[in-house]
């Protein structure tokens, strides 16, 4: 582990976490650093809990266990005020990008600054204008959310998650479903928005080449734990067989190819009930 | 597959009763999450006054919206009510009452009743759906993250706009059931204009009649529109989820409806 939680260079520490959903476990055990102003990326199959990981961060749920610290504060002993304040300093982008489907572009980006500043409407102009700018969305202003394709959609809602000027943007996904031109234009964002609004990322995907190209640090979860991290060419180098599995795309290895099941020929020949 | 246990078993014997009470654990889990919701819903009514608009956007979609479907319902049932009225009533010759016979079921019982019924399948529904596919397209997870209270930015305009919806539309309801009552009773029927009215006048009591159906009104928008963003907020964020909890929505309502206008109606006009 690099660092603990009282290291100035460490945004978010996460010990010991534990979150059940039913029965089923989704994490036991996690530990992990976010360290600041680099682009962290939390990488897994489907299905491990990363999105899940990104709300418990964001205090949207709670831990069976463990502590999430985001700049020293325990996120879940936190107050609703106090949670409030510390997510104004928070950005996230959902996969579905989750702008306001009543409101235009430019409304959707300037909601954030009329729900919490008391700006003249020149100044949310100018804002919400060089915000759509960053994103090259600029002309789309008045465009409504069911006319964006998902790509520009993703953009809106990046463009709306830094309106704010928050320190920590966590990005759910943002590759999966795009186009090779949306997605080279999503990870030039990510890395530039990174480098020149000081931010500390948090990318969790599984599109494993183009978070890989942009990652400062990796980490790979699977079954609940984190079970490889390091700096992108450490984990490509790996020896553990299963971030081999992961990096390479295996079809099979240590995650099986086959949902667990009854054997096969005894299978076929069970008569149905 | 679950091994289906053998009749008369212990397990096949329990297993109803199991499935009661989880059935009504679940239930008054749900009660009890509802009525948290409620307080927190309104603890977003200061934040109202000071953004009026926020409510003024939502009084207009659900409550100017419904107008036309109100009063043209009204137009109808006072009409039927002119019609049938009078065809009992003349047979005791009694006709010259029929605008008491009509002003008072409107006032007392089909205006909030009627309005509250289709309040919840124009208004209501609607508000179910819309908050469910917020929910749905994680647009209330979004503005949770934007530190935005979703029930007090999204939630608590539109249970307020219906609140405060419903006895005004309840009253349109009763005044132009009174108007289609007049134009088949005095227009086809032959009652007299000025009995139709003057006994209406003399029969019908402010405090008995209106102010009772008014407080109805008010009971019935609350208990609609309460059940309306509640099931909305807490239906599963899918499409099958949200669309069960529109049904449900329009179900619970007309239950709630109905059943606690027997309520008011016993202790309103029980002991007369």
């Amino acid at each position: 582990m690099s660092g603990d939680c009282a290291d100035k260079d460490v945004v978010i520490s996460i010990r010991d976490l534990v979150f059940s959903r039913g029965a089923r476990k989704i994490f036991d055990g996690v530990n992990l650093d976010i360290p600041r102003g680099k682009i962290t990326a939390i990488m897994g199959p489907s299905g491990t809990g990363k999105t899940t990981l990104l709300k418990l961060i964001g205090g949207q749920l709670r831990p069976d266990r463990g502590t999430v610290r985001v700049d020293g504060q325990n996120v879940h002993k936190l107050r609703l005020g106090q949670l409030y304040a510390l997510r104004k300093r928070m950005g996230m982008l959902f996969q579905t990008g989750a702008l306001l489907t009543d409101l235009s572009v430019y409304e959707n980006v300037a909601f954030p600054l009329r729900e919490h500043t008391q700006l003249p409407e020149s100044m949310i102009r100018t804002l919400v204008l060089m915000k759509l700018q960053a994103v090259g969305l600029r002309g789309a202003r008045d465009l409504m959310p069911a006319q964006l394709s998902g790509g520009m959609a993703r953009r809106v809602a990046l463009a709306r998650a830094i309106a704010l000027d928050p320190t920590v943007i966590m990005y759910d996904e943002p590759f999966t479903g795009q186009d090779p031109i949306s997605m080279g234009i999503l990870v030039k964002l990510i890395h530039d928005l990174n480098e020149e609004l000081g931010l500390t990322s948090i990318v969790v995907s599984h599109d494993v080449k183009e978070t890989a190209g942009i990652a400062d640090y990796i980490y790979l979860i699977s079954e609940g734990q984190v079970i490889g991290q390091g700096v992108p060419e450490a984990i490509e180098r790996s020896d553990s067989c299963w971030v081999r599995q992961f990096m390479q795309g295996l079809a099979d290895g240590p995650v099986p190819f086959h949902y667990p099941a009854a054997d096969y020929a005894a299978d076929l020949l069970l008569e149905p009930a | 597959m679950n091994q289906v246990p053998p009749f008369g078993s212990l397990a096949t014997m329990l297993g109803p009763l199991q499935r009661l009470g989880h059935a009504a654990l679940k239930a008054l889990q749900k009660l009890g999450r509802a009525h948290l919701f409620l307080v927190h819903v309104m603890s977003g009514l200061p934040d109202l006054f000071r953004r009026a608009r926020l409510l003024l956007a939502q009084m207009y979609s659900v409550g100017v919206l419904t107008v036309l479907l109100i009063a043209i319902s009204g137009l109808f049932v006072g009409m039927v009510l002119g019609l049938q009225g009078y065809n009992v009533l003349s047979d005791f010759g009694a006709e010259q009452t029929l605008g008491v016979m009509v002003a008072a079921s409107l006032v007392r019982e089909l205006g909030p009743v009627v309005t509250a019924l289709l309040f919840s399948g124009r208004a209501g529904s609607a508000l179910t759906a819309e908050i469910g596919l917020m929910k749905a397209t994680e647009q209330l997870s979004g503005m949770e993250m934007m530190a935005v209270d979703p029930i007090k930015r999204i939630v608590a305009p539109r249970f307020f706009a219906g609140f405060l919806s419903m006895p005004l539309l309840a009253g349109l309801f009763s005044a132009v059931g009174v108007l289609g009552g007049y134009f088949v009773g005095v227009g086809l029927l032959g009652v007299d204009q000025g009995a139709y009215w003057s006994q209406m006048q003399a029969k019908i009591d402010f405090y008995d009649d209106a102010v009772n159906g008014f407080i109805k009104s008010v009971v019935f928008g609350a208990i609609v529109t309460w059940i309306a963003v509640f099931e909305g907020y807490d239906s599963v964020p899918t499409a099958e989820g949200v669309s069960r909890a529109t049904t449900r929505s329009v179900v619970y309502s007309a239950f709630a409806v109905l059943g606690s206008d027997f309520v008011l109606t016993a202790l309103m006009f029980g002991e007369s």
